[in-house]
C-alpha cells in the first residue's frame, strides 16, 4: 500500500516509517522538520501540512492510507502555536485526505486524553469521556483533535477512520513526553505520590500503528502493551535518580535548576496515573507486544 | 489462630500476577505489601489478638466480595480483615478494599494505599477487580459507619445498595462478616469535622482520652456462609433493597452470635 505519514520526522513516526517499509509498503512523509538521514525509498516532503504545498502532495501522490502523527504537547509548543498544529493540522489532514480520495486515515492520538486525577479510574476504556480538563487546560487542544478525528467516523463514513490513543513511547529516538521527563539524571517526583506509568517500546508502537494501517479498523482504540509500572521504577530502572519534592516546592522549582518546565496541570500527571485498557485494539488487530516493560526500561537505560 | 509462616513467605504465596519488579498490573507491590502486613501482623497477633471465625467460608480462588459492618472510628476493621485473609487463609489472599476518595489526595497515603491494592472506591475499580477474580472488601455503611459513637457500636447504619448490583452484575458471591470490638478499641465520643478539615479527612474521631489511638481490646471477625443472588444488576430498587436487607440481616446475626459466644467464653473463663 502507499502510505503517507504526516509528521514523519518525529521519533515514533520514523520507526513507523521503517516498519511499514519493512512490511513491503511504499512510504512517504510530510513534515516541517527535516529527516536528514531518511533511508532511500522513503520520500520526505518538507512542508507544513496546513500549507498549500501539502495539498499538492496529497493530490499528486494519491496515498491509500494517511497516518497523522503531527500533534504536539505543551512540553513542545506554547498555547497558540499548539492549537494551530494540533487542531488546525488535524483538520487539514482530514480535508486533504478527503479531497485526494484517501481510503483510510489513522489518527495517532495520546492516552493522556483521559486526563489524570485523584478520582479517575485505572484502565480507561474507549467510551469514557476526557476528565480533569479543568486542572490541565493545556491538554484541551489534543482532546479536541482526538474528538474531531473521531467525528469523522459518522460525518464521513466513506473515509475509514481509526483513532488511536497511544500510551507513552520509549526508545532509541529518545523523544516523546516520557523521554523528555526522563531527560536529566535527577527526575523530580511529587513527594508521597508514585503513579503508574504505561509505555510501549518504540518498536512495538511502530508495529501497533502498522497493524492499524494494514487492517484499518474503524473506531477508537486504546493502544498499549505490557503492564504499567510505578514512576519510581521507571526512573530507577532507566538509571536515573528520584528527586522527591513536596508539591508546593516542586511547583516553584519547575523550569529552574535543570528541572523540566511543566504547566501546573501536568503535575497531576506525575501524581495520578493514566492507565488504559487496550483489549479492544488487541482484539481488532491481533497486536501482541514483543518488548515487555522491564526490557523496555533496560534498553532505554543502555541508551544513556 | 494465624499460621506461623513469616509475612514475607505469605506475601510471596499470594496468587497475583507480579512482574519481574514485583508489581502487578494494578501497581500492587510485593515490597510494599511486606512492610504493610508486617505492621498489620503485629497488630493482628499481638496487640488486638484478633479472633477470626469462619475463614473457611471465603473461597480460595475466584471473585468474591467480603461485605461487613464498620467497627471503630479509624480503619482498623478493614485492616484486620485484610490481615486475616493473608494470615489465616491457605493459600493467602489479598483482600482489596475500596478506599475513601480523600485518601488518594494525601501524600504517602496515596502511594501506600495504591501499592497495597486499596484503590479509590470507584464502581469501575470494583467491577474490574471482580472480573479479574480478585477478592473485594466492601463496607456498605460507608463513612457514616466509621462515624458510629461508642454507644452505637453494635448498630448498623443505612447500607448503600451498589454492592448488591455489583455482585449481581459480576455474578460474585457475597461473604458477609460481622466485626466486633472496634467500637471498644476506639470509644468515639465525638467526631470533629473541624480537625478533619485541618487534616484533609472528612472528620477526626475523638475519645475520652483525646485522640483516637486504639486500645488493646480483643477484636473478632466472624465470616458467614457465601450468599449468591441471581440476577443482572438492573433490577428495580425494590428487588435490590430486598437483597440488601438479607445481607444486612445476616451481618446483624453474625454480630449478635459473636457477642453471645464472646459473653459465654468470658463467663466460662471466670468460672474456671
Amino acid at each position: 500500500m502507499k502510505v503517507l505519514i504526516v509528521g514523519i520526522a518525529g521519533g515514533t513516526a520514523r520507526q513507523t516509517a521503517l516498519e511499514l517499509r519493512g512490511r513491503g509498503h511504499q512510504v512517504l512523509g510530510l513534515d516541517r522538520r527535516p529527516w536528514r538521514d531518511a533511508p532511500r525509498g522513503i520520500r520526505v516532503f518538507e512542508v507544513d501540512v496546513r500549507k498549500r504545498a501539502a495539498e499538492d502532495v496529497f493530490r499528486k501522490e494519491k496515498p491509500e492510507v494517511v497516518v497523522h502523527m503531527a500533534t504536539v504537547t505543551s512540553l513542545v509548543a506554547r498555547a497558540e502555536e499548539r492549537e494551530r498544529i494540533n487542531l488546525g493540522g488535524t483538520r487539514a489532514v482530514f480535508e486533504a485526505s478527503r479531497a485526494a480520495g484517501v481510503k483510510r486515515v489513522v489518527f495517532v492520538g495520546r492516552h493522556t486524553y483521559y486526563g489524570a486525577g485523584p478520582d479517575s479510574p485505572m484502565y480507561h476504556t474507549e467510551d469514557e469521556p476526557p476528565q480533569n480538563l479543568g486542572t490541565f487546560p493545556e491538554l484541551g487542544d489534543l482532546v479536541a483533535a482526538d474528538l474531531y478525528a473521531a467525528n469523522m467516523l459518522w460525518r464521513h463514513p466513506e473515509l475509514a477512520t481509526t483513532v488511536l490513543r497511544l500510551c507513552y513511547c520509549l526508545g532509541p529516538s529518545k523523544t516523546g513526553t516520557l523521554a523528555m521527563f526522563l531527560g536529566a539524571r535527577w527526575v523530580p517526583m511529587v513527594l508521597g505520590f508514585d503513579p503508574l506509568f504505561q509505555f510501549l517500546d518504540e518498536a512495538d508502537a511502530a508495529r501497533a500503528i502498522s497493524l492499524a494501517v494494514e487492517q484499518g479498523p474503524r473506531g477508537i482504540f486504546n493502544v498499549a502493551g505490557p503492564q504499567p509500572v510505578p514512576l519510581s521504577n521507571v526512573v530507577t530502572q532507566t538509571g536515573r535518580k528520584v528527586l522527591p519534592l513536596p508539591e508546593p516546592v516542586l511547583k516553584r522549582l519547575m523550569g529552574r535548576f535543570g528541572l523540566p518546565s511543566l504547566p501546573r496541570g501536568a503535575l497531576e500527571h506525575i501524581k495520578y496515573p493514566v492507565v488504559i485498557d487496550a483489549a479492544a485494539f488487541r482484539q481488532a488487530t491481533g497486536f501482541q507486544f514483543q518488548v515487555d516493560e522491564v526490557e523496555t526500561l533496560t534498553r532505554y537505560r543502555a541508551l544513556g | 489462630m494465624a499460621r506461623t509462616d513469616s509475612i514475607a513467605t505469605l506475601v510471596d504465596g499470594l496468587e497475583l500476577p507480579f512482574n519481574a519488579l514485583g508489581v502487578d498490573p494494578y501497581g500492587v507491590s510485593r515490597w510494599h505489601l511486606k512492610v504493610f502486613f508486617s505492621a498489620l501482623g503485629f497488630l493482628y497477633n499481638t496487640y488486638f489478638r484478633v479472633r477470626a471465625v469462619g475463614v473457611e467460608h471465603v473461597p480460595a480462588r475466584g471473585r468474591a466480595m467480603l461485605v461487613g459492618n464498620h467497627s471503630g472510628g479509624v480503619a482498623i476493621d478493614g485492616a484486620m480483615v485484610l490481615a486475616s485473609m493473608l494470615l489465616e487463609m491457605n493459600p493467602p489472599r489479598l483482600a482489596q478494599g475500596m478506599a475513601d476518595k480523600f485518601i488518594n489526595r494525601l501524600p504517602l497515603a496515596s502511594t501506600w494505599s495504591n501499592r497495597c491494592g486499596q484503590f479509590t472506591g470507584l464502581p469501575e475499580h470494583a467491577e474490574r477487580l471482580l472480573h479479574d477474580d480478585r477478592l473485594l472488601m466492601v463496607f456498605p455503611e460507608g463513612h457514616k459507619g466509621t462515624a458510629k459513637l461508642y454507644t452505637e457500636r453494635y448498630s448498623l447504619v443505612n447500607f448503600g445498595s451498589g454492592f448488591v448490583r455489583l455482585a449481581l452484575k459480576t455474578k460474585s458471591p457475597i461473604i458477609p462478616f460481622g466485626f466486633l470490638g472496634g467500637g471498644a478499641a476506639i470509644p468515639t465520643i465525638y467526631n470533629s469535622a473541624a480537625l478533619g478539615r485541618l487534616m484533609g479527612t472528612p472528620y477526626v474521631p475523638l475519645t475520652p482520652y483525646g485522640l483516637a489511638v486504639p486500645l488493646p481490646v480483643q477484636l473478632e471477625v466472624h465470616y458467614g456462609e457465601p450468599m449468591l443472588f441471581e440476577g443482572t444488576g438492573n433490577e428495580e430498587d425494590q428487588v435490590i433493597n430486598g437483597y440488601v436487607e438479607q445481607v444486612k440481616g445476616r451481618i446483624a446475626t453474625l454480630i449478635d452470635d459473636g457477642r453471645s459466644s464472646r459473653h459465654q467464653r468470658k463467663h466460662a473463663g471466670e468460672r474456671r
